[in-house]
């Protein structure tokens, strides 16, 4: 049981990583980053070629993969969405927009970086044990790495000037204009921040399980479920959501070693969402 | 629909049935590409419904994979006709729609999304984990040809079997496709349509004139995965087996694609869209590995340059994004539709 909750925390850590880029950048832009699993797969193979292939410190891999991302999702917002949202279109066509950049992302990482399943060198060999439960070094370190990008989030978000503008936008878009934020600018780095969120958990992740290029669509409905437990658009809710599912996973595997755990998460998720349609934390709406 | 338009129809209708298996009858591969696009496109005409009631479906697969299953359990586990698991298949889609579709149904915008594209996934671990019924990862194979159905010893359809099996599958997706698109012709012109449309522009108000809000969103999401669950059992017999993996997410965003191209405006959108998409892909076909990047590039492209789809070409300010709500209602509710597309923004 022991060895359920410290697998439990440990997705947790990694999982609110993914759910809280998500939730970024729809709170910004009312956006649902389909592509985020995608975003996910390829920080995990920029990893891949910068500490796996070429050797380089796990640290510059790391912000090498949180500079790809940034990029990547800036340029996602200022030649797509940007241009979409403009039109002030409603969401059916953001939402076709977001399925294909997803979809787009996917077959490029699919042309460039092939079918193969990539691992890394683990980070850090040896085993600790915590009471009954054993837990690899390596998983501990990316859990500390995991959690020290989350309160690094938080902190940016209630502590700068940026993340300021940000809240504000979340709040309400044209309040926030009025008030003298540059919206289409913030909204570009909030993209680019969410992005790199993703990339920065797939970086971590490739240490622990490797990374293939089919895994997006998964990735993307793991934090959909995050979302929607926790309620969209609400930092405390993603981080919530990314617990919640760690631990449900983490319980599922222990009783139901084949794959009905997710079967029967879909079902209590929809059952839950008919009673609380808006999630744990997220606002109710009309 | 005017009795000249009608007679014109059937005439189109007969004259594509006798025409193309006269002309290409030899080249069963590309028979094979009409047949699919026919069959696509009544699975993707489902979710052109639940789109007009203002919902994002990206679970269509579910759907039609339920229904795969379902003719293909009544088949061969039950050893029924085809011609039996055939509207088994979409009942057993539109009961199990009612039934998520009264919890789902009240969700709004990305919510219901995110939940239908669960869905598709979900659907596809229910295929592989109940082995008994599903034969799991390795599925159902080898589902016969549908058989001859007789009347006091006449023949109505003749054993697949024994005729040309790629033209009479032919015909049969022609047949599914024309009755399809009549019917939901039907629909969007009748008062259903026009409480339909209330839902897709404001449901609350609809609601508060007396509109039964949660009984027509049932009602749409039924039809809708009927259409996908006769789809699904028509793929059934074309490809005489089925898998977990026989309908994914991926094939959920393309039927929102096909939907998307035509115009979600037009009752006859997703028909053109999965033809046009269907047929142009076929000139391409060296491209076939580069299919996913083409796919996303129009997906992309069409929301940037033509959000309203190939059937607003021509029509005054329906192609330009910013352009005014000028045109007649068209085919249906042109009108209605982009008029709803330049409200401002509303969001959750």
């Amino acid at each position: 049981m022991e060895q359920v909750l410290v697998n439990g925390v440990y997705l947790g850590c990694q999982y609110a990583l993914i759910a809280l880029g998500l939730t970024l950048i729809f709170g910004l832009m009312g956006v649902l980053n389909f592509a985020h699993g995608q975003m996910y797969v390829l920080g995990g193979f920029v990893t891949y070629y910068v500490y796996g292939v070429l050797g380089l410190p796990f640290p510059l891999a790391l912000v090498a993969t949180a500079a790809t991302l940034c990029v990547t999702g800036a340029l996602f917002d200022k030649f797509f969405f940007r241009r979409v949202l403009r039109h002030g279109a409603r969401e059916e066509a953001s939402m076709l927009l977001a399925a294909g950049t997803a979809l787009f992302l996917e077959s490029l990482i699919l042309i460039f970086f092939g079918e193969k399943h990539r691992g890394v060198p683990s980070l850090a060999p040896g085993v600790a044990r915590i009471g009954d439960a054993y837990l690899p070094y390596s998983r501990i370190l990316v859990m500390v790495l995991a959690a020290a990008l989350i309160v690094g989030f938080i902190v940016f978000m209630r502590q700068t000037r940026m993340g300021r503008g940000l809240r504000a936008i979340a709040q309400d878009r044209e309040a926030a204009l009025l008030q003298g934020v540059n919206v289409e600018r913030y909204g570009m780095i909030g993209f680019a921040i969410g992005a790199a969120l993703a990339g920065l958990a797939g970086s971590l992740l490739v240490a622990i399980s490797g990374v293939n290029s089919g895994l997006g669509t998964w990735i993307s409905i793991k934090a959909f479920i995050m979302v929607m437990i926790g309620g969209a658009g609400v930092v405390s809710g993603a981080i919530l959501g990314g617990f919640i599912l760690g631990m449900a996973e983490s319980l599922g595997y222990r009783f139901f070693p084949g794959g009905e755990t997710y079967l029967i998460l879909f079902v209590a998720i929809i059952a839950f969402l008919a009673i609380r349609p808006q999630g744990l934390m997220g606002k109710p709406w009309g | 629909m005017s009795r000249k338009a009608a007679i014109a129809v059937a005439a189109a209708v007969v004259a594509w049935l006798v025409g193309v298996p006269l002309a290409i009858g030899d080249w069963t591969y590309q028979l094979g590409v009409l047949t699919q696009a026919s069959a696509l496109s009544v699975i993707a005409a489902g979710v052109w419904l639940v789109f007009y009631i203002g919902r994002i479906h990206i679970g269509q697969g579910a759907f039609a994979l339920l229904g795969q299953y379902a003719a293909a359990i009544a088949i061969t586990k039950l050893g029924l006709s085809f011609w039996v698991a055939l509207p088994l298949a979409g009942l057993a889609s539109a009961l199990f729609a009612c039934a998520i579709g009264l919890p789902i149904l009240r969700l709004k915008g990305v919510y219901f999304a995110m939940v239908t594209l669960s869905l598709t996934e979900a659907a596809r671990l229910t295929a592989q984990s109940f082995v008994s019924v599903t034969g799991g990862p390795k599925g159902i194979l080898n589902v016969p040809l549908p058989g001859a159905v007789e009347v006091f010893g006449l023949t109505l359809v003749p054993d697949f079997a024994e005729v040309n099996p790629h033209i009479a599958l032919f015909v049969l997706a022609t047949l599914l496709a024309v009755g399809t698109f009549i019917a939901l012709y039907r629909i969007v012109n009748s008062r259903l349509g026009w409480l339909f449309r209330s839902l897709q522009q404001n449901e609350d108000l609809a609601s508060s004139i007396g509109v039964n809000v949660a009984r027509l969103r049932v009602i749409a999401f039924a039809i809708g995965s009927f259409l996908g669950g006769i789809g699904g059992a028509f793929f059934l017999v074309v490809q005489q087996s089925v898998y977990p993996s026989s309908f994914q997410v991926q094939d959920s965003i393309y039927l929102m694609l096909y939907c998307f191209l035509g115009g979600l405006g037009y009752v006859f959108g997703p028909l053109v869209g999965t033809f046009v998409l269907f047929i142009a892909f076929e000139f391409l076909h060296g491209l076939n590995e580069y299919q996913p990047l083409i796919y996303a590039l129009l997906m992309i492209g069409l929301m940037l340059w033509l959000p309203n789809g190939l059937l607003s070409l021509g029509r005054p300010g329906a192609s330009a994004p910013g352009g005014g709500a000028g045109g007649g209602p068209g085919a249906g509710a042109g009108g209605g539709w982009r008029r709803w597309l330049h409200l401002p923004e509303n969001r959750p």
